[in-house]
């Protein structure tokens, strides 16, 4: 059982800096998501923790020791595979044991771990099976038995469900969620699809360009963004942006001010509303419209895409709204408590 | 449709018709040479028994009795195994290291190493005969053809096994980091099970060429370490005479390595055209 702690981490390869000082902090037992978009240092930071990529600058610490210089199988960590990478010559119990036989476990301990991990993970009538013969949902599982059976202080998961199909990574996502219940130990999970990150995480750190944005419990990324870019990040469909006008009784975005106080933003103001949070009005109270250029029915809600005068698009999403036609004008408001606003220029939350 | 039909009939006969030709002209001199094998000396040069003639295993007992064939092809037995062992031992660490730990000199270190079998081997004949004979005394040792064809097909059985070894996922590997295992282990547990057709294939060509060599093996040695190249250089008058022995004596020295060719086929090919992992 451990936390980590992570200090000034940067990465180089050659002349190329990827990582530029990354600081956290994860606790013991706790289920940490890594998000961002591709190329930006997910996978990287991931494999500095594993030991598999030497770490440039800065410390990393698994409970209260420094790992920097630790052989990757000294760390107490397990790690799964997007690819599995599974040996595949070996049978799934040997894939399993393998491990536990370089440490010189007794014969009969390993049998024990690997066929209570097999158990969990419902893949006791495959034992025998080399991987070649397994489906890929089920060669996921012999991945993540791999790193059961070792009884590790940290799961690493890279992108582990990227090659599943839809169904199977639903079904798996909550087989991950009941084994961190299970075994309480810590885990991070990376990922670029924010609906695995929101469902798993106790804490999503968001990551650019080598950087954290913002580290924090799902709920408060998607209520509190600190930044544009998380904001448009998290939530889906993605948040809406509107270049807004200010004077002093507030911020306009054509119509009513949506926040009645005066702003402070040398840049500008960019105001973010989140096409869950429009609601349709009548014309004198909204203070966003535009004209309704196409629909998209997803059953239990649709999706509204509008135009607004100046050209720009947003995105609106509602339960079944009666009589619409393509370029009608609709019209929308929305709490104040889910507005959000930016300065344009700097990109930092109001 | 007539056209088409034409077209495929033609194709049935004239393609195969020109893949036999082919086949027949590269296996014609192989085919005279044991034919020729079966012929006295003298019925060997005459025109009249191109085709007709008694045949004979004369030669054959000849060469075995009086020019002691066993000893040679022991020596070419012993010196290509462990030439070939030898290559492996060195080769398969360094294109380990080359597959999974490229550095920026990797692709120049290959190319340097195919870059040595560009030396004509003539170039340094006189300080190889001279060094080994008048300095370290290893002439017409097992220990120098050992030696020198390990080195001569090292660039080779490195630049097949690092194909071979690319082709292995890096993940693979580094899930055998995770799970704790040391570079020996990485390389025994995992890389040669994982590139097991490959590495075979290897041993194989490696083992093939070295019973070709004659370059060496022939100016190197005088009796103690010869092998049977030395064997048929040592048959081969200049005057063109026994041309029956030394057929014979040319069919026994390539005869083990084709049948030895023959049963590795499967493999040879499976290793060659690669999809032996995965
Ligand atoms: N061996 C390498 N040499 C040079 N640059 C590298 C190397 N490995 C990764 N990078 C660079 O480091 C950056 C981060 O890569 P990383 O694989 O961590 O991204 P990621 O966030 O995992 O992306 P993805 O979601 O596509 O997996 C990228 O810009 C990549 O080009
Ligand atoms: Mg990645």
């Amino acid at each position: 059982m451990a936390g980590l702690t992570i200090r000034g981490v940067t990465k180089s390869y050659g002349e190329t800096q990827v990582m530029h000082g990354v600081d956290l902090d994860i606790e013991d037992g706790e289920f940490v998501v890594y998000v961002g978009p591709s190329g930006c240092g997910k996978s990287t930071l991931l494999r500095m923790i594993a030991g598999l990529e030497e770490i440039s600058g800065g410390e990393i610490s698994i409970g209260d020791r420094v790992v920097n210089e630790v052989a990757p199988s000294k760390r107490g960590v397990a790690m799964v595979f997007q690819t599995y990478a599974l040996y595949p010559h070996m049978s799934v119990y040997n894939n399993m044991a393998f491990g536990l036989k370089q440490i010189k476990t007794p014969k009969d301990e390993i049998d024990r771990r690997v066929r209570e991990a097999a158990k969990i993970l419902h893949i006791e009538e495959y034992l025998e099976r080399t991987p070649r013969a397994l489906s890929g949902g089920q060669r996921q599982r012999v991945a993540i038995g791999r790193a059961i059976v070792r009884e590790p202080d940290v799961f690493l998961f890279d992108e582990p469900l990227s090659n599943l199909d839809a169904a199977l990574r639903g079904q798996t996502r909550l087989e991950i969620a009941r084994l961190h219940e299970r075994l309480g130990v810590t885990m991070i999970y990376v990922t670029h699809d924010q609906v695995e990150a929101m469902t798993l995480a106790d804490k999503i750190v968001v990551l650019r360009d080598g950087r954290v944005e913002q580290v924090g419990r799902p709920m408060d990324l998607y209520n509190t963004p600190q930044n544009l870019f998380v904001a448009s990040f998290i939530g889906s469909p993605a948040m809406n942006f509107f270049k807004a006008e200010m004077n002093k009784d507030g911020v306009f975005i054509g119509g009513k001010a949506p926040v009645t106080k005066a702003v402070e933003a040398a840049g500008g103001v960019t105001v973010g509303l989140r096409p869950e949070h429009l609601i349709p009005c009548e014309e004198s109270e909204a203070f966003v419209s535009g004209k309704l250029e196409l629909v998209e029915q997803l059953g239990d809600h649709e999706l509204l895409h509008l135009v607004r005068e100046d050209s720009s698009e947003f995105v609106a999403k509602m339960e079944f709204l009666a009589d619409k036609k393509r370029g009608e004008a609709l019209y929308f408001k929305a709490a104040e408590d889910r507005i959000h606003l930016f300065d344009s220029k700097s990109e930092q939350r109001l | 449709m007539a056209v088409v039909s034409q077209n495929t009939t033609f194709s049935k006969v004239f393609w195969p018709a020109v893949a036999w030709s082919v086949a027949i002209i590269f296996f014609f001199p192989i085919f005279w040479m044991v034919f020729t094998s079966f012929k006295t000396d003298a019925d060997a040069v005459k025109p009249e028994f191109l085709f007709f003639f008694t045949p004979t295993l004369e030669n054959y007992t000849n060469m075995t009795e009086n020019y002691d064939y066993w000893r040679f092809a022991i020596n070419s037995v012993i010196t290509a195994t462990f030439a070939t062992i030898f290559a492996l031992v060195v080769g398969v660490p360094a294109a380990y290291a080359m597959a999974f730990n490229p550095s920026r000199a990797t692709k120049d270190v290959l190319m340097w190493m195919l870059s040595t079998k560009m030396l004509p081997a003539a170039a340094v004949l006189y300080p190889m005969t001279f060094l080994t004979k008048n300095f370290l005394d290893i002439y017409d040792t097992h220990f120098l053809i050992i030696v020198v064809l390990c080195l001569i097909n090292l660039p080779i059985v490195i630049w097949m096994l690092f194909t071979y070894f690319k082709e292995i996922p890096k993940e693979i590997i580094e899930a055998g980091k995770m799970d704790g295992v040391d570079t020996w282990g990485e390389i025994k547990d995992i890389l040669i099970p994982l590139a097991w057709g490959g590495v075979a294939s290897t041993a194989l060509l490696c083992f093939i060429f070295c019973w070709n060599e004659a370059y060496w093996t022939v100016r190197l040695t005088t009796t103690e370490a010869a092998t049977l190249s030395k064997l048929i250089e040592g048959n081969r008058a200049p005057e063109g005479l026994f041309f029956g022995r030394l057929s014979a004596v040319s069919t026994a020295a390539v005869g083990p390595i084709v049948v030895l060719g023959w049963f590795c086929q499967k493999q040879l090919v499976q290793g060659l055209t690669f999809g032996a992992v995965k």
